[in-house]
Formats: structure tokens, C-alpha cells, sequence
């Protein structure tokens, strides 16, 4: 390969366009989380409520959530909202929007499982010490709470941003749309293009989301 | 007398990391003899079971088996395994397999044995600890006492030359250990040879044809039981029974 | 909203093709998924020296990266290099890929969570490591496992929705398409959420049900 295709990325701004292609699908997901978070939290104490239309409530929202592939959550956003309420969503709003309210549902079931793991007895001894209603919550089942939590949802994090890849599937200009640009404008230089900018773009997620697994597993191990 | 020793340790010895458990063990176990190990907790009783059915591996000396060597290694300790029974303290019966199952698993699938005559064998067998009738259950239906006579059981179908008993009550609620220390008396007027962890001293005395005292890794005592708890020739095994006398007379008051 | 009936009973056989292409990579990626998974898993439980390592290079690789940029790399950077793999088996690689070290994790907590006593009792009855695998660990894990297992399977199946972007003919490439053509969204979209609820509810359900029976059979020792 003495036309190694590794050059492609000292062409002009190539390597430079990529990253920035890269920040396009990070951005996304850093708001979804961003957002994800405060209402996860509170669509996990909702989905505690013992009121039975509550229960039913989140219990749909979070089944239906789960159980559709999140492209196809993309596509009825970005096709189907946009047509049916007049809306015109641009992709990059769609997939906040989607990426947003899957998150709140994966968050919400992570705060319910951390809030119902929290024995009754911890409860009961708060109460002993006389603690009132709001001050258990801040001082006994909170911090228990967020030692289950953070690991789990550092995890979330790195699901998000493996998700937001498919953005490029609805016509979004991420890393994967410029490194197709990169490689039909390269074509009769660097034939063998494709093989390292795809590579680069692989290696590029993986550099992203690793760190970020470590330190989840990091957590996770030292609270345990 | 070298004829008829069963189980020969010299100069065992097993480290873990820099901490000695066993610092030079000679012991010889004649067939048909029931040989029972004391010693404070630590001492390192369990770690001599356990080097003699070759799950530990000693860190130096030699344990034979009928003039086989059971720690060289390899696949000879399978074969050698099937002539030692060991039961453990937490029963360890399989969870997933019936009662019969569990008995029946390793004479059939080990030993290559025909099955009907395996299930006969396991029939007398369990009929002899009152059991016949839990075939069918899961272990997970059986008080702690009837789980540890069927682990007794599966040792027995295999027919072993010596059984090793690692404080097999240790983990059962009193009412239960009798039940099962009389499986061991049984099996003890028939000539089985065994080697028996236990902390029941008054069981220790009445089934023991010899008493082995460690301690820190030592032999320090190897006496008839007779003598070992009437007269003892050490002071640490005279302190050793002394806590358990203090522990009687506190609860018969 | 007045949908289009006789729209979607005219496409539908279009969608019918699209879900037997979805089932059968989903099948394949998931057969292959639990055999490497299996093997992972065993090379980390008897922890095999060189290769513990390369499997727990591979594990990292594969949940830290999108199946996505997975599948673009086998369809679109590997024949550079002379490999050329058809799009259906790129998907399959593609999910194997990916699918495998989410069932060598669940496979392997499974074998984790055999308490050593049970093996050790297994050796004190003469049974050799082959036989323990196969009568005394294995079938206690495989309870443990299942519901990662399941899950595993659930994700998988979704995950194949992004083959579209090599263009396989898939459910989610043929709504873009219709939507394309003939600007039918809302039919289209229905018909494509339909289709994923026949494909993954009955899965869902299955693994509900079976996951009870596990936990009511618990062998609790």
C-alpha cells in the first residue's frame, strides 16, 4: 500500500472535520443526559407511587420504550411528528427529544431500583431517631442511593453515546456522514480511504466510551 | 503393623502465603481405624482433610494411599478420590439434582457402574439413615440433618476405604447432630476407616480409637481417647478442654 | 387520522420480507453470540492464560463501540483490505460481534456465582473438571444466567434495526423508503411498530414467564 490511506486524514482538515463530526453525536448525548438526569430522577420516585393509574402510567411508558429499537423511536419522531402536529423537527432536535425520553425511562428505572433496595428497616430507624419525613430522605436514603446510582449511570452514559451513532440514519451530518464525505472526495487518491476512516471513526467511539466505562466499573467496585 | 496402614502422611507441610498451617505432619492411619482430629480452631485440622483428599496441595511431604500416592497430582487423584468419601460441613449436595440423583451422579458417571446396581446399593443405603422415602425430593426440601446423611450417603455409594468427616455438624442446629453422629457410629462398628474434624468432645470420646491434638501446625497429642481426656500429656490440651468444661457447667446452671 | 388501508395491505408483503430478513440475522447474530459468548466466558472462568487477555481486549472493544460503526467498518472498510463479505453476513459478523461479549458476561457471572464448595464436592467424589462442568456448574449457572441471557437476546434483536445503514432491505429501510416515495409517514411508521411489537413482544413475554419459572424452581440450597 504505498498510497497508504492513512494519509487521508493529513489532507487539508480531514482528521480536524472528523472530530467534529465526533462532537456532533457527543453534544447530542451530553444534553440528553444533561436533561435525562433531573427527569429521570423524578419519573423514579413517580414510578414508586402505589396509585394504580400512576403505576400503569409509567409502567407503559417504560415497557414501550424498551421494547422499540431506538431508531425506530427516531423515525417516529423525525418522520412522524413532524408530519402529524405540523411540527418541522429538524434531526438534531429529534434526537435530543428521543434520546431525552429514553433516558428518563432507563434513568427512572435505575433511581426505582436504587429507592426500593433501600431495606425497610432503615427507614424505621430513622424514623427512631426522630428524623422527620424530609430529613430521612436527605440524610439516610439519598446518599445510600447514589452509590448504587452513579456507577449505573456513568453506564447509561456510554449507551447513549453508542445510540446517538444512528442519528447519521435519519441524515444528521455526524462522524460517520463526514467520513463518507471524506472518502467519496478522496476516491482516486486514496482508494483504501474507507478501511481507515472507518477504522479511525471505531477507534474514535471507543476512545470516547471506554474511559468512561473504567471509571463506572472503578465506581462500582470501591462502593460495593 | 506397617501391613495394614491405610493412610500414610510424612512431613506434610502447607503454606498460605507466608503463614505456616501445617509445619511437619507424620500420621498413620490403620484400616478400620477411627481416627479423630482436636485442636483449637486455626490449627490447621481442616487443611489436613482437606491435603489428604488432594484439594489442597501441600507445600511439602508426601500422603499414600494404600501405597499410592495421593499428592502427586495429576490424574491419579481423580481415581484415589474414589476411594476416599469426604462430607463437608455445608453438605454441598447439588441443588439441581434429586436426592437420588446426587447419590447416584458419580458411581454412574466416575465409576462407569451400572445403574440399577447403583440405585440398589443407594436404596439399602438410604433405607439404613431412614431416608428411603426423600428419593424424589430436592435438597432444598431436606432439613440441614437429612441433607448431611444423604452427603454421608453419596460418599458411601462410591465405596471409599476411608471416609474424611470436615465438622460435619458444625453447621446443623442442635437437635439435628445426633441423627447424624449416629450415621458415623454406624458406619464406625463396621469397620470403616475415618478421619473425623469435629468439636462434639463427648462424640469424639465415644467413637475415637485414637485422638490427634494439633496445634500451630503440630502433632502435640496422640493418645486413646480414654487417656487424651482423663490425662492429657500437655498443658495447651488440658486448657483446650478446659474451655469446653467452663462452657458446660455455665449452661447447666 | 384517516389512514390509508389499502396502502398498507398493498406494502405489506414488502414488510413481510423485511421482517423474515430482520428474524433470520437476529437468529444467526444470536446463535452465534451465545457459542462465542460460551467460549469467552469459559476462557475466562478457567482463566487461560494469552488468550484470559485477548478475550478481555475483545470484550472491551465490542461493548465500548456502536454495532453501526461496527457494520461500516466490515461492509465498507474491509474490502479495501480484500475482504468482501455480503451485507447479510456483515450484519451477522457485525451482531456476533457485538452480541458475543454481552453473552461471555452473562454467561460467566452465571459460572461466578457456583460457590466453590459445590466444585470441591464434585472433586471429593472423584468426578473429573470435564464432568463438573457439565453435571455440577453448568446447569446451576445457566439458571443464574437466563435472565441476562434474555435481556442479551431482547437487545439484540432491536440492534439489528441499524442494518439498514449497509442497506439491508430491513423493516426500518423499508419505511424510509416508502416514506420516501409516497409520503404515506403515518402508515408507514405504523406498520413498522407493529411489526417490531409481533417480533419482540411474544420474545419479551417468553423471557417474563420463563425467568418466573427459574425463580419459583430456585433451587435455594
Amino acid at each position: 500500500m504505498q498510497d497508504s490511506g492513512i494519509n487521508v486524514f493529513f489532507m487539508g482538515k480531514n482528521f480536524l472535520r472528523l472530530l467534529e463530526g465526533l462532537g456532533v453525536t457527543l453534544r447530542i448525548s451530553l444534553i440528553a443526559v444533561l436533561l435525562s438526569l433531573p427527569l429521570g430522577i423524578l419519573f423514579g420516585m413517580f414510578m414508586t407511587w402505589k396509585n394504580p393509574l400512576a403505576k400503569a402510567i409509567s409502567r407503559f411508558y417504560l415497557e414501550f420504550i424498551r421494547i422499540m429499537p431506538q431508531l425506530v423511536l427516531l423515525f417516529i419522531a423525525y418522520f412522524g411528528v413532524t408530519r402529524a402536529l405540523g411540527w418541522n423537527l429538524s434531526a438534531d432536535v429529534s434526537a435530543v427529544i428521543v434520546f431525552t425520553l429514553w433516558g428518563t425511562a432507563e434513568m427512572g428505572d435505575l433511581v426505582r431500583g436504587a429507592l426500593i433496595s433501600i431495606p425497610k428497616h432503615q427507614y424505621d430507624s430513622a424514623a427512631a431517631l426522630g428524623m422527620n419525613k424530609a430529613q430521612t430522605f436527605g440524610y439516610v436514603v439519598v446518599p445510600q442511593t447514589l452509590r448504587r446510582l452513579i456507577p449505573l449511570t456513568i453506564n447509561l452514559t456510554t449507551r447513549m453515546i453508542k445510540t446517538t451513532s444512528l442519528v447519521v440514519l435519519i441524515g444528521m451530518t455526524e462522524v460517520l456522514k463526514v467520513g463518507k464525505q471524506i472518502i467519496d472526495a478522496n476516491r482516486f487518491e486514496y482508494p483504501t480511504a474507507a478501511l481507515w476512516v472507518y477504522g479511525m471513526i471505531f477507534l474514535l467511539y471507543f476512545l470516547a466510551c471506554w474511559p468512561i466505562s473504567m471509571l463506572a466499573r472503578k465506581l462500582e467496585k470501591r462502593w460495593r | 503393623m506397617q501391613e495394614n496402614v491405610q493412610l500414610q502422611v510424612s512431613g506434610l507441610k502447607k503454606q498460605f502465603g507466608a503463614e505456616t498451617v501445617l509445619d511437619g505432619i507424620d500420621l498413620s492411619v490403620h484400616k478400620g481405624e477411627v481416627v479423630v482430629v482436636l485442636g483449637p480452631s486455626g490449627c490447621g485440622k481442616s487443611t489436613l482433610l482437606r491435603c489428604m483428599n488432594g484439594l489442597e496441595t501441600p507445600t511439602a511431604g508426601t500422603i499414600f494411599l494404600d501405597g499410592e500416592e495421593v499428592t502427586s497430582g495429576g490424574k491419579l487423584i481423580t481415581r484415589l478420590r474414589q476411594k476416599i468419601g469426604m462430607v463437608f460441613q455445608s453438605y454441598d449436595l447439588f441443588p439441581h439434582k434429586n436426592i437420588m440423583d446426587n447419590i447416584t451422579l458419580a458411581p454412574v458417571k466416575v465409576q462407569k457402574r451400572p445403574k440399577k446396581e447403583v440405585e440398589e446399593q443407594a436404596e439399602r443405603l438410604l433405607k439404613r439413615v431412614g431416608l428411603w422415602e426423600k428419593k424424589k425430593a430436592y435438597p432444598r426440601e431436606l432439613s440441614g440433618g437429612q441433607k448431611q446423611r444423604v452427603a454421608i450417603v453419596r460418599a458411601l455409594c462410591m465405596n471409599p476405604e476411608v471416609m474424611l468427616f470436615d465438622e460435619i455438624t458444625a453447621a446443623l442446629d442442635p437437635e439435628m447432630v445426633r441423627e447424624v453422629l449416629d450415621v458415623m457410629l454406624e458406619l464406625a462398628e463396621q469397620g470403616m476407616t475415618m478421619v473425623i474434624v469435629t468439636h462434639e468432645m463427648q462424640f469424639a470420646r465415644a467413637i475415637a480409637d485414637r485422638i490427634i491434638f494439633l496445634d500451630h501446625g503440630h502433632i502435640i497429642e496422640d493418645l486413646d481417647p480414654e487417656s487424651f481426656f482423663t490425662n492429657p500429656n500437655t498443658q495447651r490440651a488440658r486448657d483446650f478442654l478446659q474451655t469446653f468444661a467452663y462452657e458446660k457447667r455455665r449452661t447447666n446452671e | 387520522m384517516g389512514l390509508n388501508f389499502e396502502f398498507m395491505q398493498k406494502y405489506l408483503p414488502w414488510y413481510l420480507d423485511a421482517a423474515v430478513l430482520t428474524i433470520r440475522i437476529a437468529f444467526f447474530g444470536i446463535l452465534f453470540s451465545l457459542l462465542v459468548g460460551a467460549v469467552c466466558s469459559m476462557v475466562q472462568y478457567y482463566k487461560v492464560p494469552v488468550f484470559r487477555r485477548i478475550v478481555s481486549i475483545y470484550i472491551e472493544i465490542s461493548r465500548n463501540t456502536p454495532l453501526l460503526v461496527q457494520l461500516f467498518f466490515l461492509y465498507f472498510g474491509l474490502p479495501k483490505i480484500g475482504v468482501v463479505w455480503s451485507a447479510e453476513v456483515c450484519a451477522i459478523v457485525g451482531l456476533t460481534f457485538l452480541g458475543g461479549s454481552y453473552m461471555a458476561e452473562s454467561i460467566r457471572s452465571g459460572l461466578e456465582s457456583v460457590e466453590k464448595s459445590q466444585i470441591e464436592s464434585a472433586a471429593s467424589l472423584g468426578m473429573s473438571k470435564a464432568l463438573t462442568m457439565k453435571e455440577v456448574i453448568f446447569p446451576q449457572a445457566l439458571a443464574v444466567s437466563v435472565p441476562g441471557i434474555c435481556a442479551n437476546v431482547i437487545f439484540l434483536i432491536k440492534e439489528t434495526s441499524v442494518v439498514s445503514g449497509i442497506a439491508l432491505a430491513d423493516l426500518m429501510y423499508v419505511t424510509k423508503d416508502l416514506i420516501g416515495l409516497y409520503y404515506e409517514t403515518d402508515e408507514a411508521l405504523l406498520m413498522l411498530v407493529v411489526f417490531y411489537l409481533i417480533i419482540l413482544l411474544p420474545v419479551s413475554v417468553l423471557a417474563t414467564l420463563l425467568e418466573r419459572r427459574l425463580r419459583y424452581a430456585g433451587f435455594g440450597n
